[in-house]
């Protein structure tokens, strides 16, 4: 048999419930994501197998088994419960890549709850926006970014419970609570939820051109997809040490992070630590990962450290490669065949899709640069975006979509059904995507659709910026565009029109910079600023940022006869 | 140079920390590794040093490791002002 047939092969009949058998589940049962990644593992004789060895920037690790993490998530459900939270509240994880962030993930879903996992560098407008819509009800932090939550705790009267997992002594104010999860008494049993397959389970805020960030809301049944997209393209196996890079605040950090590992019975290593190139081959060296799950911008980085490096380790227990967050370059894909021996296989999904949707399938060629194919059981293609009709011919640039149908579709946008209901077009899911397809039905990725910047594999709006960017004394008008950059594929610049009275100078430069980052997040912070006398509009006062983005990307312009004279 | 790492710790202390947030910045004290400061950030880092210092520093030197640390980045101004400083 060859590679290329196994591929093949799993297209032929291929249906969910492959998964569904796998996994024990049948219609009808009830389904609860933190049972199966942790009791159920337990349940078949993995107790004692290492779940997950995290290790943080100074070299302090630790060990959980598949049944500590058990326990410990039980533990976490039983004083979430025991607080007075009730399945269906919104739960939020504010952590760094902490163990409490992992099992704490697990132990919100095993009491029902909604987990809403935020990344720990969002400033305090970024989290009230995110807490504010979903009324959360409580949010498991650390001591580190308790004041963010003050600053902000005035505006959210649904917030009832602060859980600080570090306090160690630290006063507390009034509803913030300090709990350690290693040093209080543990719970061996617990009743889990028993939720059903389209029970919420978890809640991730995703940016969108227009308005503030949406949250996809996910449901229980979402593991089916999580669970065999893991095992088929992350070629998850018994004996892996399996890493993945991504942050759980973003929807490959749980996914792939969190529920694809740990629902197939894997080991996983967790570095809770920044960049560093020497760092992170001296963990893959340490701990003999063998699958490793990163991103683009990471890989750029690596490239640029070089291959002097790679020689100085040993990183021969790399057994596959994948990149998820944004298209992986065809240069990124031969310098990682040429320094590890590997190709990165480039994967593509979406927050809103929960799981892998294109991908290049463990021994398919790769094209380098492609996307690759649909994963079995996804209908994908791509649309003409003026009648939405799909394009019969290959190498056509159009609107990436799916059929619906999927187990981890998400099933609405909280508080935002509108929203959700945009996103179909004759039938089809549209990511919001541009690609083409070739003959070989292998997909190519162009860029976005909208105004949407993607900076390091992460959505950033631009409307959220502007916004922010207003709240600025000195700031009259803002637009936020994408700008391209070596790394990160896009960054943020911001056009800036500036109120009577203020002058342009590099010290307001770096003070608006800093601004956006505290108050918004690193993200999305403008890496460049210009100042301009005025910023394009439309006729009826709208900013066109598509004239200043293709200004930034040497495009041409399009049709600008609705441009306001000056 | 212990001017610059002065400067730099206040500059880092101010902009990076949040206020109530207790730790403490040291010479040494890990700030991309340890996540005081990400890849993103060191930009408007970056930028506050050459304004700061009069300098520029080229994308190739600006890296996570140059900027790990107070004494890395004292190093790196040093060495783009040619001991001005």
């Amino acid at each position: 048999m060859t590679d290329q047939l196994m591929y093949e092969d799993r297209l032929k009949g291929f249906d969910w419930s492959i998964s569904e058998k796998e996994l024990g589940y049948r219609k009808g049962d009830t389904i609860n994501i933190g049972w199966h990644c942790s009791d159920r593992i337990c349940k078949l004789g993995h107790g004692r197998k290492p779940a997950l060895i995290w290790e943080d920037f100074l070299g302090t690790g630790k060990s959980f088994t598949y049944d500590d993490v058990r326990i410990l998530s039980n533990t976490i459900a039983r004083y979430v419960c025991d607080l007075g939270l009730k399945p269906g509240e919104r739960i939020c994880l504010f952590m760094d890549r902490i163990p409490e962030l992992y099992i704490g993930f697990l132990g919100v879903l095993k009491m029902g709850g909604i987990v809403q996992p935020l990344f720990s560098a969002f400033g305090d407008e970024s989290l009230w926006t995110r807490l504010n819509d979903a009324k959360t009800s409580a949010i498991f932090t650390q001591k580190k970014y308790v004041p963010k939550v003050r600053k902000i705790r005035d505006k959210l009267p649904e917030l009832r419970h602060v859980i600080v997992v570090d306090a160690a002594g630290s006063p507390l104010k009034e509803g913030e609570h300090s709990f350690a999860m290693e040093e209080v008494p543990r719970v061996d049993h617990f009743d889990v939820f028993p939720s059903m397959a389209e029970t919420p389970s978890v809640l991730h805020y995703t940016s969108g051109t227009t308005g503030q960030p949406k949250g996809a809301q996910h449901v229980h049944y979402s593991l089916i997809s999580q669970y065999l997209t893991a095992k088929w393209v992350l070629d998850l196996r018994p004996d892996d040490i399996y890493w993945c890079n991504a942050d759980p605040g973003w929807v490959t950090g749980t996914s792939y992070g969190i529920i694809g590992p740990w629902s197939n019975g894997i080991t996983q290593v967790v570095l809770d630590s920044g960049f560093n190139t020497e760092r992170w081959y001296a963990f893959i060296q340490k701990h003999r990962v063998t699958v490793w799950y990163s991103a683009p911008t990471a890989i750029r980085l690596l490239m640029r450290d070089g291959k002097d490096l790679v020689a100085k380790c040993d990183l021969s227990s790399l057994r596959h490669l994948c990149s998820v967050g944004e298209p992986l370059n065809a240069e990124a894909v031969i310098w990682s065949k040429e320094a590890y021996g590997l190709p990165f296989h480039d994967t593509f999904w979406q927050t809103e899709t929960g799981c892998i949707v294109v991908t290049n399938f463990p021994g398919m060629p790769i094209k380098a640069g492609s996307m690759g194919r649909p994963f079995p059981g996804m209908t994908a293609t791509v649309l003409d975006p003026k009648n939405f009709e799909q394009y019969d011919a290959p190498g056509r640039v159009g609107l990436i979509a799916l059929r619906p149908g999927w187990p981890s579709l998400i099933r609405t946008y909280w508080n935002n059904p509108t929203g959700y209901a945009n996103k179909f077009k004759n039938g089809w899911y549209v990511t919001g995507d541009r690609a083409s397809i070739d003959k070989d039905g292998y997909f190519w990725f162009v860029g976005r659709d909208d105004d949407v910047i993607n900076t390091g594999g992460h959505l950033v709006g631009p409307f959220e910026i502007e916004s922010a960017l207003l709240e600025h004394p000195a700031v009259a008008e803002s637009a936020a565009v994408a700008k391209p950059d070596p790394v990160n594929m896009e960054v943020v610049k911001a056009f800036v029109t500036l109120k009577k009275g203020y002058e342009v100078n590099d010290d307001l430069e770096l003070e608006i910079m800093n601004f956006i980052r505290k108050k918004l997040s690193p993200l999305a912070m403008p890496q460049e600023i210009e100042f301009v006398p005025s910023l394009p509009k439309t006729r009826s006062g709208k900013i066109m940022r598509r004239v200043l983005r293709a200004q930034e990307w040497g495009e041409p312009v399009g049709d600008i006869s609705t441009l306001m004279e000056d | 140079m212990d001017e610059v790492k002065r400067m730099v710790t206040e500059y880092v202390t101010r902009e990076y920390l949040e206020e109530g947030d207790d730790r403490v910045i040291k010479e040494d004290t890990p700030l991309i590794t340890g996540g005081i400061v990400d890849s993103f950030s060191m930009v408007s880092l970056k930028r506050f040093l050459e304004k700061k210092y009069n300098i520029q520093i080229p994308d190739a030197d600006a890296t996570p490791q140059a900027f790990d640390s107070i004494n890395n980045i004292a190093d790196l101004v040093t060495r783009f002002t040619k001991g001005r400083v």
